[in-house]
């Protein structure tokens, strides 16, 4: 996967094994060493290094000043972040927890999403929200919410979310050099996934707004993003024992959407199933099976299915594997994308 | 076995928890008992009287401009305006206080504030005319967009100070709040994280004695609302707020103390709102007019207008002047705000992000389409393009 394979004096780089959250983490230290604008602020982002060791090292590295250690109050962080980003910082801001970002809503929905509208371009804000999120790591309530649809929905913010090492580390890097506001969502059960990586050279990625074809294949399109990769790959796996051959397009970026990758694929296979954990009521299946549906009629052979979360507040740990979709859910939605008028 | 019986259980003496301390000492922070005046008080021989005369000149200005405001939204050509009417001594003193590389942020009451900083009024007007958000460039003027959500511009100055300070610039935020705005959370994350920060930043309260119908009663239980300032650990301070030369008094100290490093402070001005809310509004379902009349009695312009005749200091031909260049304002001002503004519909997709998404792409070019064909309409009748 990875290409490049030297450092910048020329010496060659091993990949080694890495952690998502090792390469968000390095990501972060690499943006605040290339540029000095660069500010992380949140709960327990300092000492500690944050509840998910993301922000490890970087107080010790960059000083308090830099990485900071704020009150409990993530209106504040955010609200704080608009005046340094207006003052001409570049603010990186940590939500503990997905759920706990919510008190933050008022600040992103009214200021951070708008200012740059608001001022006719004269004052955008250059903030990153970082937003670990999703669930399947036996978190007890408000510790496992997929909050993306909410962010979708507001017009200025661009919603990205990582599914592989190197693409944590690029979109992150991409995003804190975003001019423009950026929800950072880390599929926090991907945070100890492990991917071959180097710190010292790592993989050049797409940019955020282009999706990307993970898998390629002729019967059916598997769409996710996120926490949902893993899944969907696992299912394409799986599917070709019934004799699928399913493609799987990781998103990266909900928004912007990449229409154009995701009709492309649709296109040439005919079928297409969204898998999100997010509730599918409302979600973000419903918008992306309404543009394949605008983009692709004549080209489809059945329905576009959703496989999302139920439509309930997410449920205790031990039950949450009922809720979550998985590779056997996967695998009957694609079952029923009308195999039988084929023959 | 119990714990008495555990082992070493008969070494141990239980002693005090480690001593005990507040973090900070809340004497020094607490307000005065009652609103700090300057004007008909011996405080007022201190006082420059250029400054008073310009305080005045600044007060007559601003009072009719709040007139013009008014009568431009009778005549359509403002949306809405919240009017200060009655507050002018805050919204002047205010702007008054800071130097050119301060920061104001205002709310949506207070483009008095920002004009007497130096803006152009139809600048300021713009949001309030409706052809676009913000009529200037917050950065060019160092004035925060207008803010409607209330308070949500208090933790802006906090983190904007704070980003000052990191770099070594000597740059202090003034953010102005109504009495309403202090029970929203922002007020308080704001005051909290500029207290910890030690943030440049003067949080200036307007208590003009309603949320649009709701009085202060019912807004809060504190003592006062600069009393607040305690449970941050910052000093509040209580001023008339229909004081010019207090109030100015007032937040130039505090503008000082934020300048040597000393944190931020609250200030609490006691106003009172002569206006309703907005035109939107019918004060008469809340208040009653004795109230209204008792406060005309301690009238802002009045009240300096007395004190400087009183001393001397100005005479009718003075108030004459002073009206006379306010009318000339109020005058420019009508005849700029009755041209109609330039409207941008291709704008609307513009800033919406650095760089349009394919999805803006499309629905700009719908709307091009419809602004086409709308315009075909307008110069070749119905049947055009048919």
């Amino acid at each position: 996967m990875t290409t490049a394979a030297v450092t910048a004096d020329g010496r060659p780089v091993k990949a080694k094994p890495a952690t998502m959250a090792q390469a968000l983490g390095r990501a972060l230290r690499d943006s605040m060493a290339e540029d000095p604008t660069v500010h992380v602020l949140g709960e327990d982002v300092g000492t500690l290094g944050g509840v998910f060791r993301i922000t490890d090292g970087l107080a010790k590295e960059f000083g308090d000043d830099r990485c900071t250690d704020t009150p409990l109050a993530e209106a504040g962080i955010l609200g704080a972040a608009v005046g340094m980003a207006m003052y001409g910082l570049r603010p990186v801001v940590e939500m503990q927890f997905d759920a706990f970002a919510y008190p933050a809503f008022e600040q992103l929905m009214s200021h951070v999403a708008k200012m740059r509208n608001r001022t006719g371009g004269a004052m955008p804000l250059p903030i990153t929200v970082r937003v670990p999120y999703g669930g399947g790591i036996g978190g007890v309530e408000h510790h496992s919410d997929s909050s993306e649809a909410y962010y979708m929905a507001t017009p200025g913010l661009h919603v990205v979310t990582p599914a592989t090492v190197d693409d944590a580390y690029g979109l992150l890097r991409e995003s804190i050099a975003s001019d423009d506001p950026v929800v950072f969502l880390e599929p926090k059960r991907l945070y100890w996934s492990k991917a071959d990586w180097s710190p010292e050279a790592p993989a050049a990625v797409e940019p955020i707004g282009k999706a990307v074809v993970r898998r390629p294949g002729r019967s059916a399109t598997l769409i996710t993003y996120g926490p949902s990769l893993p899944v969907c790959m696992e299912a394409a796996e799986a599917a070709l024992a019934e004799g699928w051959d399913l493609e799987v397009v990781d998103l990266r970026s909900l928004v912007p959407f990449d229409d154009e990758t995701v009709a492309a694929s649709v296109r040439r296979t005919g079928r297409a199933v969204v898998v999100h954990e997010s509730p599918g009521f409302g979600g973000p299946g419903g918008e992306i099976a309404a543009r394949i549906t605008e983009r692709c009629f004549h080209h489809l052979e059945a329905p576009v299915l959703r496989v999302a979360g139920f439509d309930i507040p997410y449920p205790p740990p031990m039950l949450e594997r009922h809720h979550l979709p998985g590779v056997d859910r996967v695998l009957d939605a694609v079952a029923r994308l009308q195999w039988e008028a084929d023959s | 076995m119990t714990v008495q019986e555990l082992p070493g259980a008969a070494a141990y003496r239980p002693t005090p928890p480690p001593a005990w301390k507040p973090i900070t000492d809340p004497a020094p922070l607490l307000p005065d008992p009652e609103p700090y005046r300057v004007l008909g008080t011996d405080a007022v021989a201190d006082v420059d009287p250029e400054l008073l005369l310009r305080l005045h000149a600044e007060l007559v200005r601003g009072r009719r401009y709040n007139a013009q405001a008014t009568a431009l939204t009778k005549q359509g050509r403002l949306a809405v305006y919240p009017s200060s009417t009655g507050q002018e001594a805050c919204e002047i003193a205010a702007a008054l206080v800071l130097e050119e590389r301060d920061w104001l942020f205002p709310s949506y009451r207070d483009t008095l504030a920002a004009v007497a900083r130096g803006l152009d009024p139809v600048e300021a007007l713009t949001l309030l005319r409706g052809d676009r958000h913000t009529g200037y460039d917050p950065r060019e003027r160092r004035i925060a967009p207008l803010c409607t959500p209330l308070a949500t511009q208090l933790p802006h100055a906090v983190g904007l100070a704070h980003a000052a300070r990191l770099k070594g610039d000597d740059v202090v935020a003034l953010a102005m709040v109504g009495d309403g705005g202090t029970s929203e959370g922002d007020f308080h994350e704001a005051l909290n994280f500029a207290a910890v920060w030690k943030a440049p930043v003067v949080f200036f309260v307007q208590n003009n004695g309603f949320a649009i119908s709701v009085p202060l009663a019912k807004q809060t239980a504190a003592p006062s609302l600069a009393h607040k300032a305690v449970g941050y650990g910052m000093p509040g301070r209580l001023v008339d707020g229909n004081d010019a030369a207090a109030v100015h008094q007032v937040l130039s100290e505090a503008v000082a103390r934020a300048r040597r490093g000393e944190g931020p402070t609250l200030v609490e001005a006691v106003t009172y709102r002569m206006e309703a809310h907005t035109n939107a509004d019918d004060a008469t379902r809340y208040r009653v007019d004795s109230e209204v009349e008792a406060w005309k009695a301690h009238d802002p312009v009045r009240l300096l207008e007395h004190e400087l005749t009183e001393r001397g200091l100005l005479d009718d031909a003075g108030i004459e002047q002073a009206k006379e260049a306010a009318e000339r304002m109020a005058a420019a001002l009508r005849d700029r705000m009755n041209a109609d503004p330039e409207l941008a519909p291709m704008d609307l997709f513009t800033h919406v992000y650095a760089e349009q998404t394919s999805q803006l792409r499309e629905q700009a070019a719908a709307l091009r389409a419809e602004l086409d064909a709308e315009q075909d309409h307008d110069e070749h009748g119905p049947e055009a393009g048919r």
